[in-house]
């Protein structure tokens, strides 16, 4: 089980890790993007810090939903939208939940995933947050239906997440800015992609500890 | 870092209020969350125009709301798109009743934010489409990236969308109008410095001293070549022929289906010039680039048009759409017809495109 408290405390620790990585993620979208993206994720999340105590008492949904609605009107770019619908979609798919089971957690990382896939139009292999979040998604199913305890099975989606997020380093973008730079956008760590590895690497530390 | 600001984080509102202060006859500036409306709005019965995009491409958008051209612009921070809660409030105030066009550059950014946009507005009743500029004939092709970005032809089509929805054209009219001034618009662009993100306080890019980057886009997005820097006359050329050789270009773009209530895919060609085209020349400063050297790159590209045989019937040469402080200029063709020529002729009273009046 997967506690409010928990989610809470992930979403502090998330917040936590954008602060410490501002300008490493900011430093990897000046390689190939806008060089915003650490500025503009610690902006947003400050700002969903500064709400969380408001809706602390609210179900899980609630939470992650104005997560959403803070980060879609505080970050813009492309991360806001695309971290937006993830936590909208991700909310809607625990609508009222004080506590999650380990499906539940799969239904959230599921839906948050497709959220993004279908707002950004992007595909495995693009070079984007997907590449990341994808191989996390499958590798959590999977563990779980080997019976495995979300914990485990989050391990598995984190070392495969880690995986994906260097996986980007030698494709060719095809979405976003960095599709301008063709050849010139290989060799490079995609910045969301690194986000979303942050994000679910803080969701693991929050449930181990 | 040189600039002048006070604190980078403090840059997009002071510079807005600094704006509201100034022109308080045309425009007023709304707040958290930030956008620029006419002092007039909502004009009853008149399709509203709105655009909005990252701050830091000064005059655009901001400085183009006025009579004859915008109704409302959203300025989201340097160069970062703004949000979908302001392009919301800005659809609420400036909404005469005959709906709202959201003119949006073709960037990832902007697009899911405006998309975003267009779907809250609809859920509040106010019509909303939104259609796309994608000018840079930079990017050649739109099938492994974002596609074409949207450029010059923007300002362009900010004037001329104005003036219709000023002289009365219903929604749909603008909308069509609209997206035959993107079909008839093509620019590239070129540095020959970076600028500086105030709150990054580095260079975005560097070039060497005898370096240029041909094709960059506004943001500093690199383009087709980083090459030696040539003289005024070759790098004008260059962005001329690009323009002017460039071929058919397709790509799939995402409308808003009413009927439907959902997103469609539409397919829009544009078609390459051809001898005896009629075109307004823009010939636009990135921000760092003076006047002066702007007129040198117009005495070319008239020269390089009269060869071509294509006729500059109008002209616009100045900083519009700008980099913050790069040095470097981009080139828009815009071929146009009878109708386009009297809407571009047509009186505009805004910060920094004014005339007619």
């Amino acid at each position: 089980m997967v506690t409010k408290d928990q989610i809470v405390q992930w979403l502090q620790a998330f917040a936590t890790l954008l602060e410490q990585n501002k300008d490493y993620l900011t430093e990897l979208d000046s390689e190939i993007g806008d060089a915003d993206h650490g500025i503009n994720m610690d902006r947003g999340f400050k700002k969903v810090m500064s709400q969380l105590s408001s809706v602390a008492d609210k179900d899980i949904g609630s939470i992650l939903k104005t997560v959403s609605m803070t980060l879609i009107s505080n970050v813009g770019g492309a991360s806001g939208p695309l971290y937006g619908t993830l936590f909208l979609r991700a909310g809607t798919a625990v609508a009222d939940k004080q506590e999650l089971t380990d499906e539940d957690m799969a239904k959230l990382l599921q839906a948050g995933l497709d959220g993004v896939k279908e707002r950004g139009k992007a595909q495995l292999g693009d070079k984007t947050m997907v590449d990341v979040l994808s191989p996390a998604v499958t590798n959590f199913h999977q563990a779980l239906n080997e019976g495995k305890n979300a914990i485990t099975a989050l391990q598995q989606a984190v070392t495969a997440a880690e995986q994906g997020m260097k996986d980007t380093i030698p494709m060719l973008a095809r979405k976003g800015r960095a599709s301008y730079l063709g050849e010139r956008s290989v060799g490079h760590q995609d910045p969301g992609a690194t986000s979303s590895y942050l994000m679910l690497k803080s969701l693991l530390a929050t449930l181990e500890s | 870092m040189k600039k002048l600001i006070n604190k980078p984080e403090d840059f997009v509102r002071e510079s807005l209020v600094g704006m509201a202060v100034a022109h308080p006859d045309l425009i007023k500036v709304h707040f958290d969350p930030n956008f620029v409306y006419r002092s007039d709005a909502p004009m009853q019965g008149k399709v509203a125009i709105i655009s909005g995009g990252g701050s830091g491409h000064e005059p655009m958008h901001t400085s183009f709301v006025g009579m004859g051209m915008l109704d409302a612009a959203c300025p989201g921070e340097v160069f970062t798109s703004p949000t979908p809660d302001q392009m919301l409030e800005a659809a609420k105030t400036v909404d005469g009743g005959a709906g709202v066009l959201y003119i949006v550059k073709n960037y990832s950014g902007d697009v899911m934010n405006f998309e975003m946009a267009t779907e809250l507005a609809r859920t509040v009743g106010i019509r909303v489409f939104n259609i796309l500029i994608d000018d840079d004939v930079a990017v050649k092709d739109s099938l492994y990236t974002q596609g074409r970005r949207g450029v010059g032809t923007t300002v362009l089509a900010e004037k001329i969308c104005g003036a219709a929805a000023e002289r009365g054209y219903d929604l749909q009219q603008v909308m069509d109008l609209c997206r035959r001034v993107n079909l008839n618009g093509r620019s590239m662009g070129l540095a020959l410095t970076s600028c500086t993100v105030p709150a990054k306080g580095t260079p975005t890019f560097t070039l060497g001293d005898n370096e240029m980057e041909m094709g960059i886009g506004i943001h500093g997005e690199p383009g087709r070549e980083r090459m030696a820097q040539k003289s005024a006359d070759e790098m004008t050329e260059m962005l001329a022929l690009s323009i002017i050789e460039d071929s058919t270009y397709s790509r799939t773009v995402r409308e808003w289906d009413e009927d439907g209530g959902e997103w469609v895919d539409v397919e829009l060609i544009d078609q390459p010039f051809q001898r005896s085209d009629r075109v307004l020349a823009f010939v636009n400063s990135m921000g760092g680039t003076p006047i002066s050297e702007l007129y040198i790159v117009y005495r070319k590209l008239a020269e390089i048009c009269q060869k071509q045989g294509i006729q500059i019937v109008r002209n616009l040469v100045g900083p519009y759409i700008t980099s913050l402080e790069m040095q470097g200029c981009s080139i828009t063709l815009l071929k146009l017809d009878d109708e386009m020529i009297r809407l571009w002729d047509a009186p505009v009273k805004t910060p920094s495109l004014r005339w007619g009046i």
